[in-house]
């Protein structure tokens, strides 16, 4: 017979609270995304490591627009809202009028690298001293789970309901790797939110592009994979394996580059 | 400061440097280039920063991250590379965002697309027209502290002949009077307080603002927000000899210099014609135009374009029509500045429309 | 499940859960399952805690909800002792 623990509050027991359901800086309320998204975990690793290092009240974000968005009104840290794809050009401007302040961006792949390749590409050459991050999920998620720039061979999508198909539909982006050569680009690392493994890993990606912001040795990026059920059409606890098997396995993981300055 | 000989282009850079532009990005097109170039060479002295944005859309994109941090920002291109900044002119007016937005036009096709707005959605924007570079100086550093006032992007409509005129101005600061602190601008330290600002034009507040705005009632003000410039902007315009005017000429920017000094050479001759300049295209001065041309029997307009401010003429007329006097939407270069804009050939023009309209000799 | 060790627990916002069941998987020690019967306001089924909890939090970082809260004990904790139902 199986025993359960009450879970409606908090321990008679001495006890140190490890985690607050939400961080401080993840306004109350309903965030209206999908059971299973893994969107969420992104986004307060993102708040977490920033409030971890110290930067929250020199901290703007700029946002894109996909299914993160609705989280634009619902942290407690200053928010641009920018155009499909132009957030880092938005960012920019807002960085080079307050130098001192730490400047990202959150935009999903469609988003950056559909409509957005080009600001993206050249504001990291240019070595703007802003953190982008990529919340990829290989679907436009938002407008129902289409085909991005960065859905995997094979991968089922609205558009692609026979699996991507080179011939037909092209080849994936993988936008980590196009952006590490770059001169501008300090560091560059691709992580995921579909395990806690990978969330511990993609927290320190985070730390260390932060870093790189906060020393001002140029651009840096990291590339979240989250979990999209949704519009992968699969069962939410199916989606981390899926994420592995199907995205991770191209999309890799890991720090792609960690520059200590951009060459003179 | 004192007057300047100074090339146009340069002599507006400079203006808006005294009207506190710090940030300015932009992309080469012809004629607004120098412009750019100008800003180039005055923003670092002055502590601001211009960039060689990568597009048009890019440099729209910065200038609205440096205007959301509370600097005077601004971009500009031409007509073309302005068709593709309509997306973000449109969001910035949600967003309540300050810029100024210079279109060194070729020739005067870009009228609707200042006017009406080619983007999405409902919004305006000032629109200034100077005639010369005297009134250009003094209308950029306006079009600054406007859209500053209204949190709303302004328009400067300059032109080919104007970017290259020289001329002796004085770009100095003109001041315009006080405006409240950006307290709405960017710069992180509201992060973490529980009082976050955010600069959106989609969700106008923070899910825990004290008055939390929702998209519904945003949309609503976002359209009160054109009366409230209409209401509190007077329009600007010229006008010349209109109270015994038998034909009125309605003209802006550049040609509408030529007009006003044809319509004085005409009126030396005898012969009854008034002109009316607006400055403001938008709000567009349809009260004042309708008082002057009040006693005139003919209105004839004169723009570089297959007719379109003479749809805003006929709409504060009325009762009246207004035709056009022609105008060429380009000369063979494409730059607007039409082989016919002489004295002499807008003469004939305007001679042509009073004797057509049963005025002066042979009428 | 008597004599089990908890270095940890959780307060669960059941309420808000969308029954994704990432949590489940997530757990290190496997003591997290969903209810078989049981569902919340949304009409989800939601997770419940077994003892053996190590307070690693990998449930929180990865609920899209935000559903947990974590506790660490002072001094573990044997199952029996903490009031837990059978």
């Amino acid at each position: 017979m199986k025993c359960y623990v009450p879970t409606d509050a908090p321990p008679l027991e001495p006890a140190r609270l490890v985690d607050d359901f939400a961080p401080p800086l993840i306004l109350p309320g309903a965030h209206k995304l999908c059971a299973g998204c893994g969107e969420p975990a992104a986004m307060r690793a993102v708040v977490e490591m920033i409030e971890a290092m110290g930067f929250t009240n020199r901290t703007v974000g700029v946002f894109g627009i996909g299914c993160y968005t609705s989280f634009s009104p619902g942290l407690d840290v200053e928010v641009m809202q920018a155009l499909h794809g132009r957030a880092p050009s938005l960012a920019t401007g807002l960085k080079r009028v307050h130098p001192n302040s730490i400047v990202f961006t959150l935009q999903g792949d469609g988003d950056m690298v559909n409509e957005g390749l080009q600001e993206v590409i050249h504001t990291a050459a240019r070595g703007e001293n802003v953190t982008c991050i990529m919340l990829n999920n290989g679907v436009f998620g938002e407008t129902g789970g289409h085909m991005t720039a960065t859905t995997v061979l094979g991968q089922r999508t609205k558009n692609s309901l026979e699996g991507r198909n080179a011939k037909k539909h092209g080849y994936p982006i993988k936008m980590a790797e196009m952006l590490a050569p770059l001169d501008g680009v300090a560091y560059v690392a691709r992580g995921a939110t579909n395990n806690a493994r990978n969330i511990f890993r993609t927290r320190k990606m985070l730390r260390g592009a932060l870093a790189a912001q906060d020393q001002r040795r140029g651009f840096s990026f990291v590339e979240i994979l989250t979990m999209c059920p949704t519009g992968w059409f699969i069962e939410t606890a199916e989606a981390p394996d899926y994420l592995n098997d199907k995205m991770a396995s191209f999309h890799k993981m890991g720090v792609i580059k960690d520059a200590a300055a951009a060459p003179a | 400061m004192s007057a300047e000989l100074l090339e146009g282009s340069e002599a507006i850079a400079r203006a808006m440097v005294s009207a506190g532009c710090r940030f300015f990005a932009g992309y080469p097109m012809t004629p607004f280039t120098e412009v750019l170039e100008g800003m180039a060479k005055l923003m670092p002295d002055a502590g601001g920063d211009c960039v060689n944005a990568e597009s048009e859309l890019e440099a729209i994109g910065m200038a609205w991250g440096a205007a959301a941090a509370g600097a005077r920002a601004a971009t500009g291109s031409v007509g073309q590379g302005l068709s593709l900044m309509q997306e973000s002119i449109a969001e910035l007016c949600f967003a309540r965002v300050p810029m100024v937005v210079l279109n060194m036009a070729r020739g005067q096709g870009d009228y609707y697309q200042a006017t009406r707005g080619g983007g999405h959605g409902d919004y305006r924007t000032i629109v200034l027209a100077p005639v010369d570079l005297a009134e250009a100086v003094r209308l950029v550093q306006l079009a600054f502290y406007l859209a500053d006032k209204f949190r709303n992007p302004v328009m400067f409509m300059g032109d080919y002949y104007l970017a290259h005129v020289f001329e002796a101005v004085d770009t100095g600061a003109v001041d315009f009077g006080a405006l409240p602190r950006k307290d709405w601008a960017l710069d992180g330290s509201s992060s973490g307080t529980g009082n976050a600002r955010i600069v959106s034009s989609i969700m106008p507040t923070k899910r825990n603002a004290p008055v939390y705005v929702d998209y519904g009632t945003y949309l609503e003000t976002s359209g009160e927000k054109i009366a409230v410039m209409e209401r509190q902007m007077e329009p600007m315009y010229e006008q010349g000899s209109c109270e015994d005017a038998d034909c009125v000429i309605v003209a802006y920017g550049t040609p509408a210099r030529i007009v006003r000094y044809v319509v004085g050479q005409l009126r030396a001759e005898g012969l009854r014609v008034g002109f009316f300049r607006p400055v403001t295209l938008w709000p567009f001065p349809s009260a004042q135009l309708v008082a002057a041309t009040r006693s005139a029997r003919g209105i004839g307009v004169y723009e570089l374009n297959a007719g379109q401010m003479i749809d805003d003429v006929r709409l504060a007329v009325r009762d009246r029509n207004a035709i056009s006097i022609g105008g060429l939407s380009f000369d063979s270069s494409g730059f607007g500045i039409a082989p016919e804009l002489t004295p002499r050939k807008v003469a004939m023009r305007i001679r042509k429309f009073m004797a057509e309209s049963g005025q002066g000799p042979g009428a | 499940m008597s004599g089990e060790v908890s270095r940890g627990t959780l307060v669960i916002d059941v309420d808000r859960c969308k029954g994704c069941e990432l949590c489940i998987d997530a757990c290190r020690p496997n003591v997290l399952s969903m209810t078989t019967d049981k569902r919340n306001a949304l009409g989800y089924l939601y997770p419940v805690l077994e003892p053996g909890c190590v307070a690693c939090h990998a449930c929180a970082l990865i609920c899209p909800d935000f559903v947990f809260q974590v506790w660490r004990y002072a001094e573990p904790v044997v199952a029996g002792s903490e009031g837990g139902t059978s």
